[in-house]
């Protein structure tokens, strides 16, 4: 088994960050994985990549994901600037922080899911310098819709990665929970 | 042990906290920065008791530690591409003066024009420096390295420097799972580093001095003797780590997939993985592939490299790095070993990260496995697997002698 994955966001939004909190969480569950950025230079807002692979043996590749089983979106606005079903595998599945896939595709809307993350990290207070963080959401939202990895596993690894920051932790475990609760195909 | 999710360069940190170095100098430089960053949190936490020596250069950096070394501390420093260029008088001194330290070189292209990604052209500007020069495929052998770098370095057959090379970003930023001993364990098995002689102020040491030309040819001499003694150690420090462990990589060069194999692909760092993955692919078409993944650079393994070579159809040799007007520098050490005794191929590829798949390689070896069996003989020491855009717009095999 191999799944490779792919997030879409802007600098500063966190898909880093998503994706190697999920590797941790696949580390946890005795999994292999890997979790790197795009490299390049990345500016605050400008759109931004992430790649996660995990598997259960270990993992060789290191080359760029081209042809990922899964895509996350961070931000909405981002299908119109990036193709992000691009290389997508036939039957993969794309996750939208979006209350329904901006996508022009039926096909691939059909084979969406969608949670509002924004939402979820407003209400959580869950906002740095104006944004909010939805990047944990995601993951929930993310296991959710492929059944990859455990909730426990993910709840788990973001408490981890917040150790020692007072109540971030619990706040952005509370969002993956929520936005698991909430995640749906997308409505068409 | 405790199994943790870490970049290659928190590898390297990780390994050099368990080593509890004594002094770590090093100047900032993409993509090496997070090794030290990590390191200079570690000593502010106190987690690491060691003197962090902030300098205003690499070549300071490696002199700072090649003075420390030299008094008898363990020490650390890290850099990578451009900055491995600025200290290379320094390596130089390193070496020469037989004093065991430990460097991280984070893989980078070289500039101009500006390139952060990783290929093997800073690693192999340094090859002929007297270094030992050890290149790494997963984090998880990082850590390993960089342990094992110590006990090889400061062993008394040895008494040279050693560099852990490591791909840029493509281990250095990425995050993968890491066993990491306990440190109780790692003391055990990393005595505290023992010298013969060291600079301190009530002794007199001279250190580099002139010296007659035929003592100069001499003290080269036994820069080669204890290169070749550090084959033995290596394998062994190898194989006492796996006992401990529970990891082991078959020393100099690490060969999978190689019991029946007629065909290798020789290559070096992580993009070995790529080849593994090529070597199982080609291995259900009923190609009988085999990987040897060159482990350390310098001391050069020869005798597996002809070992191998006097059993094969052929040899595709994969180069991240190339020596202008000549070859990639892999297929010069390995024609140099090999010539003669079965067919070559020497490809260039992934230079300033551009990206190599599995697929790639395994058209490569596809492609010279089909020529080997119709002309009986090949020797093709330039083949350019360019970027996937510019495949087919330009020669790929190159007629040089």
């Amino acid at each position: 088994m191999l799944v490779e994955l792919r997030f879409h966001g802007r600098g500063g939004q966190g898909a880093v960050t998503a994706a190697n909190i999920l590797a941790s969480a696949a580390v946890l569950e005795g999994l292999y994985a890997q979790a790197f950025p795009y490299f390049g230079a990345e500016r605050r807002g400008a759109p931004v990549e992430a790649y996660a692979r995990i598997s259960d043996r270990p993992i060789e590749r290191h080359s760029q994901v081209r042809e990922p089983d899964v895509v996350v979106v961070l931000d909405p606005e981002i299908p119109k600037i990036v193709d992000v079903a691009r290389g997508l595998k036939p039957g993969g599945k794309i996750v939208f922080n979006s209350p329904s896939a901006p996508l022009n595709s039926e096909e691939l809307a059909a084979r969406s899911w969608c949670v509002n993350a924004t939402r979820i990290a407003r209400e959580l207070g869950l906002v740095v310098s104006g944004w909010p963080v939805v990047n944990t959401a995601m993951l929930g939202a993310l296991v959710k819709a492929t059944g990859i990895l455990s909730l426990d596993s993910v709840v788990k690894a973001i408490k981890d990665y917040f150790k020692g920051k007072g109540r971030l932790g619990e706040l952005n475990a509370e969002a993956a929970v929520e936005a698991y609760k909430q995640a749906a195909p997308c409505p068409h | 042990m405790t199994v943790m999710t870490l970049t290659g360069n928190y590898a390297v940190a990780y390994a050099v906290k368990l080593a509890r170095v004594q002094v770590i100098s090093a100047y900032p430089i993409t993509p090496q920065t997070t090794i030290v960053e990590k390191l200079s949190e570690m000593v502010d936490t106190g987690e690491l008791k060691a003197k962090m020596v902030r300098v205003e250069s690499e070549h300071a950096a490696l002199a700072t530690v090649f003075g420390a070394a030299s008094a008898g501390a363990r020490a650390f420093t890290a850099t990578a591409s451009h900055g491995l260029l600025y200290m290379h008088e320094v390596v130089w001194w390193a070496a020469a003066s037989r004093i065991p330290l430990v460097m991280a070189v984070v893989a980078r292209a070289i500039g101009p024009p500006w390139n952060i990604h990783v290929d093997h052209q800073d690693i192999f500007d340094q090859r002929d420096t007297g270094w030992i020069i050890s290149v790494a495929q997963e984090n998880q052998e990082v850590l390993d390295l960089t342990l094992q770098a110590f006990r090889i370095s400061e062993d008394p057959r040895v008494y040279l420097p050693m560099m852990v090379g490591l791909d840029g970003f493509i281990l250095s930023h990425t995050m993968a799972p890491v066993d990491v001993p306990d440190q109780e364990e790692v003391d055990d098995w990393l005595p505290p580093r023992r010298q013969p002689y060291y600079i301190a102020p009530e002794t007199g040491v001279v250190m580099g001095n002139i010296v007659p030309d035929d003592d100069y040819y001499m003290l080269r001499y036994s820069m080669q003797k204890a290169m070749e003694q550090a084959k033995k150690v290596i394998e062994e420090v190898d194989r006492e780590y796996g006992k401990r462990f529970g990891r082991s990589y078959g020393g100099l060069v690490e060969c999978t997939l190689c019991d029946d194999a007629d065909y290798y692909i020789v290559i070096t760092g992580s993009w070995a993985g790529e080849a593994k993955e090529a070597a199982r692919k080609l291995r259900e078409e009923g190609y009988r592939v085999g990987v040897a993944r060159i482990r350390f650079i310098r001391p050069w393994p020869g005798e597996m490299v002809r070992e191998l070579a006097a059993r094969a159809k052929g040899l595709v040799v994969f180069d991240r790095a190339i020596s202008f007007g000549s070859k990639g520098p892999l297929f010069l050490d390995v024609a140099a070993t090999a010539y003669g005794l079965t067919s070559m191929r020497g490809v260039i590829g992934g230079l300033g990260g551009s990206d190599v798949t599995a697929d790639d390689i395994a058209g490569v070896v596809r492609d010279f496995v089909g020529e080997v069996e119709e002309k009986g003989s090949v020797y093709e020491p330039l083949y350019w697997l360019f970027p996937a855009k510019y495949r087919g717009k330009f020669e790929a095999k190159e007629v040089v002698a």
